[in-house]
């Protein structure tokens, strides 16, 4: 478990900001579309070029290399990506007790990537990135493309995970009722600024 | 054996025959007559200062003419693996990697059956060094081509699928590797088909040449074999240079994939 410090962070559509985020906490993001809510978790997995400078505890993004830094602090897109037939291509280990947390038998562990629901795809690639044990996890409109039944079910993954692991979270969404159902705080992106909307 | 010489009218025959099939085009409305027509206008001028050249050089040949002969082919084929990318890296780059990685292969592979097998004396002798050097240029150019556009295209479409593996903690190697591989293969496939039908399907361009000129036919398929190995060595190893430069260059120190280093898809 470790915190999250920015310091004078910032993207091409954000101007320098500081922000902390300690252990356990689950901050939300929301602001128009194009405002970078995207591009600012991007940049803090360090998957695109930014200013300033990202902490992971003692950690320096600049003192580790770019994978090592990203398997601390993992993003999950809206759209999970497959690169692989099989599903078990993608975990460095499968083991049916991942696929017993989503309900789904053992042996779907050989099956297609596209026989699998969109919400069942959506939960694999979020125990896919937990796997990593992040301490920081950087959630980018994860239940966008999902059904009432799968949201709940992805926000008590999440909540779950965060509660055991104390792992932050920073949360981009757009829904103000999830923002209340999942966060303890909440920004919004407002003229190029991030400023505090409750907490 | 003498070796027929053709006349201006000889040749004027066979353009007749590219000129009807531009008619055609025109006809058909294929679109590909003008280029047709430039394209075969370039091969006349070309090789016929080629020849004049290589005339001047038979007579005059001082290492660094040839060298420099040696050295604006390798440009001129940089050049051409630079306009055969959809999308070609921005800046020196888009040059570089491929002039890079065919002065790495041809002329080393040139340079090796110059000293070590065909040995003439002196090992730089023009009748040697230029058609080994141009075989081996043309051949790995088309495989350079090949491997770096299947590269750039396979990494522009598959950015979802990269990146997905970066941000999972994967290197750039892992997050890339099938791709590269995948280039690499379409680079290579050319010359395989190639070596294997030469001689049952196709008679190679170099032993017909040789062939004409009134050479045995074994010592003519003696050296088609050994300009087919070359060949393949040197595509072989200029693709791979390519694609490793290429790869490496899609990403940048912080491990990041950076397609704004590729420039927009030419129109089609």
């Amino acid at each position: 478990m470790a915190e999250l410090i920015l310091k004078q962070f910032a993207t091409p559509l954000l101007d320098p900001f500081n922000l902390e985020l300690a252990p356990g906490e689950c901050m939300t993001i929301s602001g128009p579309s194009g405002s970078g809510k995207s591009r600012l978790l991007r940049a803090i997995a360090d998957l695109d070029p930014h200013d300033g400078e990202a902490w992971c505890g003692d950690t320096a993004q600049h003192g580790i290399t770019g994978p090592a830094w990203r398997s601390r602090v993992g993003l999950l897109p809206a759209e999970s990506a497959w690169w692989s037939d099989r599903v078990s291509d993608h975990f460095p280990k499968l083991d049916g007790e991942i696929l017993e947390r989503l309900d789904l038998p053992a042996e779907t562990g050989d099956w297609q990537v596209n026989r699998f629901s969109s919400g069942e795809r959506q939960r694999l690639a979020l125990l896919r990135l937990l796997s990593n044990q992040p301490d920081v996890l950087l959630l980018d409109e994860p239940t966008a493309n999902l059904d009432k039944a799968n949201i709940d079910r992805a926000e008590t993954i999440i909540a779950q995970w965060r509660k055991a692991h104390q792992t932050a979270v920073l949360w981009v969404t757009h829904d103000p009722e999830q923002q209340h159902r999942v966060g303890t705080s909440s920004l919004v992106i407002e003229n190029r600024q991030l400023v505090k909307s409750w907490s | 054996m003498e070796l027929i010489r053709l006349t201006p009218l000889d040749l004027a025959l066979a353009a007749l025959l590219v000129l009807a099939l531009a008619l055609l085009s025109l006809k058909l409305s294929l679109g590909i007559g003008q280029r047709l027509l430039i394209a075969a206008l370039r091969t006349v001028v070309q090789l016929s200062l080629l020849g004049l050249v290589l005339k001047f050089l038979f007579v005059q040949s001082h290492p660094m003419l040839i060298a420099a002969l040696a050295l604006f082919m390798l440009v001129v084929a940089g050049y051409e693996v630079m306009a055969r990318q959809q999308r070609r890296f921005i800046g020196a780059w888009g040059m570089g990697v491929g002039t890079l990685s065919m002065f790495i292969s041809s002329f080393t592979v040139t340079l090796i059956a110059l000293t070590v097998i065909v040995q003439a004396e002196p090992w730089y002798s023009v009748q040697y060094t230029i058609p080994l050097l141009g075989m081996l240029l043309g051949n790995t150019m088309s495989g350079i081509a090949i491997a770096l556009d299947n590269l750039t295209q396979s990494a522009w479409q598959q950015q979802r699928e990269i990146e997905g593996r970066l941000m999972l903690g994967h290197t750039w190697e892992e997050a890339i590797r099938v791709i590269r591989r995948n280039a690499l293969r379409s680079g290579l496939i050319p010359i395989i088909n190639a070596m294997a039908a030469a001689g049952v399907v196709s008679l190679p361009g170099m032993m017909t040449g040789q062939i004409l000129a009134g050479s045995p036919p074994f010592e003519a398929a003696k050296y088609q074999i050994l300009i087919m190995l070359l060949i393949a060595a040197g595509t072989g190893f200029g693709a791979s240079a390519a694609v490793w430069i290429g790869s490496r260059r899609l990403f940048d120190e912080r491990e990041r994939l950076r397609l704004d280093r590729l420039s927009p898809a030419k129109p089609e």
